[in-house]
């Protein structure tokens, strides 16, 4: 099947996303995590990935999504950038789904905000919808930073 | 198949580049020597191998226009080793010049994976020509060949010569040049080399000649060091590097384990993992370690091409290329040695006939020396010309507005030498190419500065200038002070580190001023600026000022203003009882707004909340204020409800929050203790109070990623013996944030004087004592080496005076009773014991004693001055400890007992 993807997803405030398999490292349970003074507060810290040290990007905040409530404790999804291994943290990990292409479609107008920059678009599973994230934009805080200054 | 092809030539091109820029920096270097004269027959070898390599490699991958050149170049050389054309400058300049064509060329190559269409004709047509072009393209301003002995004697005017005219007379080359144009052919030449022709391997030379020995044979003979080494990629080593980095942290987790083991076998078994570990980082560390030789190669080359610019002679002796170095060093240090160097050549050494003039040889030396001392590398780069002019540094750095004219007049040759490091500071008379544009030595220091070094200048006018550079071996790890603020420990590199300094209560209480909301520590008299690590990390950026006030503010009178609030509550509510006045439930009940609940929330619990009593404190104010608004509640809906119960209640939670609230200030003034980490950064110290001062530890440095790249207060992270990661602080960043170094550096010029002056109405530490008679005198302990005792017998007399050896040195003695007027004769300085009490004063590495009867105390007072012009070895009078003191006046003390003790302390 050559036009179908595998995705790894996870759930995020109730919603269901997807990154490319390809794009994956691992995925590690929560680990402690040393926070960074000054940082931006998506940052959520810096995790030791076995003598490695990875940033830990929240994506709640990064989707400007409500704070996750406490006592939930994220799980890492690990994934490959161009700068090098970037953790996002998730609420809750889910399948790796083969996914057929046909079932794309770009997200509605009406999808607006930092999610629109963020999702690639929606896979129409049977039961429910997936959202594709782009993990090189999700990591690239740059823009944010921008607009902060 | 076609990508295979691909990758291949990809990879002989990268081979070739490799190869050839090595080759052509150590062409450059054989050329010099064979230039000098000194070089063998086997130099010359090498030369003509080097252009024959890139002539063969070129031709093998297709790179025609590499090879053509490669070619003309390597025609020439063959009539040069064969003696068939003797070799001066004129042909050296030629050769570099092809050298710099083929490099510039290769570089083309690799930026866009072809050679390019430079033009390089004219300078095929001089290869092939060499006596025309002689004429033509190179105009030597100093031959420094002893062949060339008819070279014109006058370098001035050889110095103003521009490249393409030449002076009459220009009897430079044995050769004659005009008429040699067309012809291929050199005059001795018994056997014309054929320039089209396509010699596939050295030619062989007639062995007519003496200079020359066949030398193919030795070609293979020889082992070049390239045979015994191999290339490996940095990355690799990198890699490696960190590895073992992790290893090391590894190992240090499993011996902490097993020093609770009693398992024989897992402690022999730890033992070995931990000499093997040892010994693997040391060899990581080697396989990354280059000579500092590596960078230097192109040095000479430079200042060559840089004095014959200029018109100057200059020898370049360099002197432990072997001395080796972390690559990562290496890389930063190459840029500011080169800036120095061409530094020297163009402001430090002189020109011919004025260093004749002085009586110095013509040719300036310019020495470059590296050698490990201390864990650390030292470079040194001086020159013998003419020194720093200090009444011209200063000059130019009041003119541009670097010191102010008073700065100038008060600042020692040594600051004055330190000028040239500020930023946009340059005494060049005029700009050339090579220097004067006033960006160069304040970026070499920050360049130095930022890989953990030190930059120091050293000038005797007339006779010299050392620069010396002290930088560690390696940035991969480092030492590092590990501290904790905040519950999270930070690193601070040692290389930053000054000091350490603990105040306990009552002194932290004391001894920590404000200044408009800044804090400041008084250490050793110098004001120190304080910043608060927990301050400078809060997360609300704007609050951070505040809090650093607040953190430093004396809690003592928050502490009375929170009882006196309490009180003035408790009387608001008896007023309401009274009917005196009204009162909602809900400011009835309010436990933030008041003023003590204001100070818990926004202060005690932030700052103390690891204290008992203050979470007690809050948790008992709330319960208080819940029934304050019970009873106003009540009240409100029943103005002849009976309280009394619940009022007595509340008097017993009165009390308890006043009790608590006595108890946390006992607290927390008893875990008042404040830690200073004192770092310098940019030349100017402050401190950095934590919470904790944990231990030194060797850490290895890792990147943080993009995300962070835009904090500058962090240099990094590292990962800690228990698997932690902590955040490494970057000192300049950290100042620069806090507000404590900012662009200009006069202030820390200027401060450097704040310590010897004696302003009045200042609190000072200041040193008693008496000389013999009932006045007692002071002296700031600024001004203090040492206190000594010096037995009398070990006194000895030079040139009438009394001196001891001290430090090896020898120490001129001052009996301060004698120089302080004859009204206080009948001093008797001896202690009876046959012991002298010493005070030792110390300028630029001279120390004198001065002698007193007896030292009395150490004090630090505000002191009202009062200056009465007396003279004579008093600077004034003050009030000390109920007692009128006398000040004394050292500098003119000492002036008067040794006239040249300023002037002969600055040129020690």
């Amino acid at each position: 099947m050559a036009d179908s993807r595998q995705f790894c997803t996870f759930f995020l405030n109730n919603l269901y996303f997807g990154v490319e398999v390809l794009k994956v490292q691992e995925v590690i349970r929560y680990q402690q995590m040393t926070r960074v003074p000054l940082a931006p507060t998506m940052i959520e810290g810096l995790i030791n990935l076995r003598g490695q040290i990875v940033t830990a990007i929240d994506l709640r905040r990064r989707l400007g999504m409500a704070a996750r409530t406490d006592g939930e404790l994220p799980t890492n999804v690990v994934v490959r950038t161009e700068d090098g291994a970037v953790s996002l943290l998730v609420d809750e990990i889910g399948d790796v789904l083969e996914v057929d292409e046909t079932t794309f479609e770009r997200p509605p107008e009406t999808l607006t905000g930092v999610a629109r920059d963020l999702v690639l678009g929606v896979y129409k599973l049977k039961d429910r919808l997936m959202l594709h994230l782009d993990t090189e934009r999700a990591v690239n805080l740059h823009p944010i930073e921008a607009q902060a200054a | 198949m076609a990508s295979m092809n691909e990758d291949l030539q990809q990879q002989l091109i990268q081979d070739l580049l490799v190869e050839s820029y090595e080759g052509l920096d150590r062409f450059d270097n054989e050329l010099l020597q064979l230039e000098k004269g000194g070089a063998s027959a086997e130099t010359m070898n090498q030369i003509f191998r080097i252009i024959h390599t890139i002539k063969g490699t070129s031709g093998c991958i297709g790179l025609s226009r590499i090879e053509k050149l490669a070619h003309s170049g390597e025609n020439l050389l063959d009539e040069l080793r064969a003696g068939d054309r003797q070799v001066h400058s004129g042909i050296v300049s030629l050769l570099l010049k092809l050298s710099d064509t083929l490099r510039s060329m290769l570089q083309h190559l690799e930026a866009n994976g072809n050679e390019g269409d430079t033009d390089y004709s004219a300078l095929l047509e001089q290869l092939k020509n060499p006596s025309a072009a002689e004429v033509a393209a190179t105009a030597p301003a100093e031959p420094q060949i002893s062949e060339t002995s008819e070279a014109t004697p006058d370098p001035a005017s050889a110095a103003q010569t521009a490249e393409t005219t030449v002076p009459d007379g220009w009897g430079l080359f044995d050769e004659d040049p005009a008429p040699a144009a067309e012809s291929d052919i050199p005059r001795e030449s018994a056997t014309p080399p054929p320039p089209t022709n396509i010699a596939p391997a050295p030619a062989k030379p007639e062995p007519a000649n003496e200079i020359s020995s066949p030398a193919p044979e030795a070609v293979g003979n020889k082992p070049s060091i390239a045979d015994s080494a191999i290339r490996v990629d940095v990355n690799q080593l990198d890699k490696l590097m960190n590895l073992v980095g992790e290893l090391v942290l590894a190992r240090n987790q499993i011996l902490q384990f097993t020093t609770t083991s009693n398992d024989n076998a897992l402690l022999n078994t730890a033992q070995r993992l931990n000499i093997i570990t040892t010994e693997l980082q040391e060899g990581v560390m080697k396989t990354r370690m280059q000579q500092i030789g590596s960078i230097w190669s192109k040095y000479p080359r430079v200042i060559r091409d840089l004095s014959h610019d200029l018109g100057k002679k200059v020898e370049l002796v360099m002197d432990g290329q072997e001395t080796e170095l972390d690559r990562t060093v290496i890389e930063s240090v190459k840029d500011p040695l080169m800036h120095i160097l061409r530094n020297s050549v163009d402001h430090g050494l002189e020109m011919p006939e004025k260093r004749r003039a002085a009586g110095k040889p013509e040719t300036g030396l310019l020495v470059l020396r590296a050698f490990h001392e201390g864990g650390q590398v030292n470079i040194e780069i001086s020159d013998d010309g003419a020194g720093i002019n200090v009444p011209r540094v200063k000059a130019k750095a009041v003119e541009r507005g670097i010191i102010t004219n008073d700065q100038a007049a008060r600042m020692s040759d040594r600051e004055a030498h330190n000028l040239i490091f500020a930023p946009g500071f340059s005494t060049a008379e005029k700009v050339t190419n090579v220097s004067g544009r006033g960006v160069g030595m304040d970026v070499v220091k920050t360049n130095i500065e930022k890989i953990g070094g030190s930059v120091d200048v050293h000038s005797e006018p007339g006779r010299s200038t050392t620069i010396k550079i002290k930088i560690p071996l390696t940035l991969a790890i480092i030492p590092a002070l590990i501290v904790t603020s905040g519950g999270e420990r930070f690193a601070i590199p040692q290389v930053s580190l000054v000091e350490l300094v603990r105040l306990e209560d009552v002194q932290a209480r004391k001894s920590i001023e404000m200044l408009y909301g800044a804090p400041v520590y008084r250490l050793r008299g110098k004001l120190l600026p304080l910043v608060y690590l927990k301050g400078v990390l809060a997360r609300d950026a704007g609050n951070a000022g505040d809090l650093q006030a607040k953190l430093a503010s004396k809690t003592g009178d928050v502490f009375a203003r929170a009882r006196d609030a309490h009180r003035a509550w408790l009387i608001k509510l008896r007023q309401f009882l009274d009917g005196k006045l009204t009162m909602s439930d809900d400011e009835a009940g309010s436990h933030q707004i008041c003023q003590l609940g204001k100070w818990i929330y926004s202060d005690g619990l932030p700052n103390y909340g690891d204290i008992r009593e203050v979470v007690a404190l809050e948790k008992c104010h709330q319960q208080f204020h819940l029934l304050v608004r019970e009873i106003v509640a009540t009240k409100n809906a029943d103005t002849t409800a009976d309280c009394e119960a619940k009022l007595r209640q509340l008097d017993g939670l009165s009390n308890e929050v006043l009790d608590l609230l006595t108890r946390a200030e006992k607290r927390i003034h008893e875990n008042q203790i404040v830690n200073i980490v004192v770092l310098q950064a940019d030349g100017r110290q402050f401190g950095l109070v934590v919470d904790q001062i944990n231990d030194t530890e060797e850490i290895v440095v890792k990147p943080l990623a993009k995300q962070l790249k835009s904090l500058i207060c962090f240099a990094g992270a590292t990962i800690m013996g228990d698997g932690c990661v902590a955040l490494i602080l970057d000192v300049l960043g950290l100042a620069q944030h806090s507000h404590v170094v900012s662009g200009t550096r006069d202030q820390a010029l200027a401060d450097e004087r704040t310590t010897s002056g004696t302003a009045e109405d200042e609190k000072q530490a200041l040193l008693l004592f008496d000389v013999g008679g009932d006045s007692r005198i002071a002296i700031p302990l600024s001004l203090v080496a040492r206190l000594e005792e010096i037995e009398s017998n070990t006194i000895e007399n030079a040139a009438g005076q009394e001196v001891v050896q001290y430090r090896g040195q020898i120490m001129p003695l001052i009996r301060v009773g004698d120089f302080i007027g004859a009204s206080r004769s009948g001093h008797e300085p001896n202690n009876g014991d046959g012991s002298l009490q010493v005070v030792v004063y110390s300028e630029h590495g001279r120390s004198v004693g001065l002698v007193v009867s007896h030292i009395n105390d150490i004090v630090e007072e505000h002191i009202k001055i009062r200056r009465d012009g007396r003279g004579g070895g008093i600077a004034g009078s003050a009030v000390i400890h109920d007692r009128v003191t006398d000040l004394l006046d050292v500098p003119d003390i000492i002036r008067r007992a040794d006239p040249d003790f300023y002037s002969a302390a600055v040129n020690a």
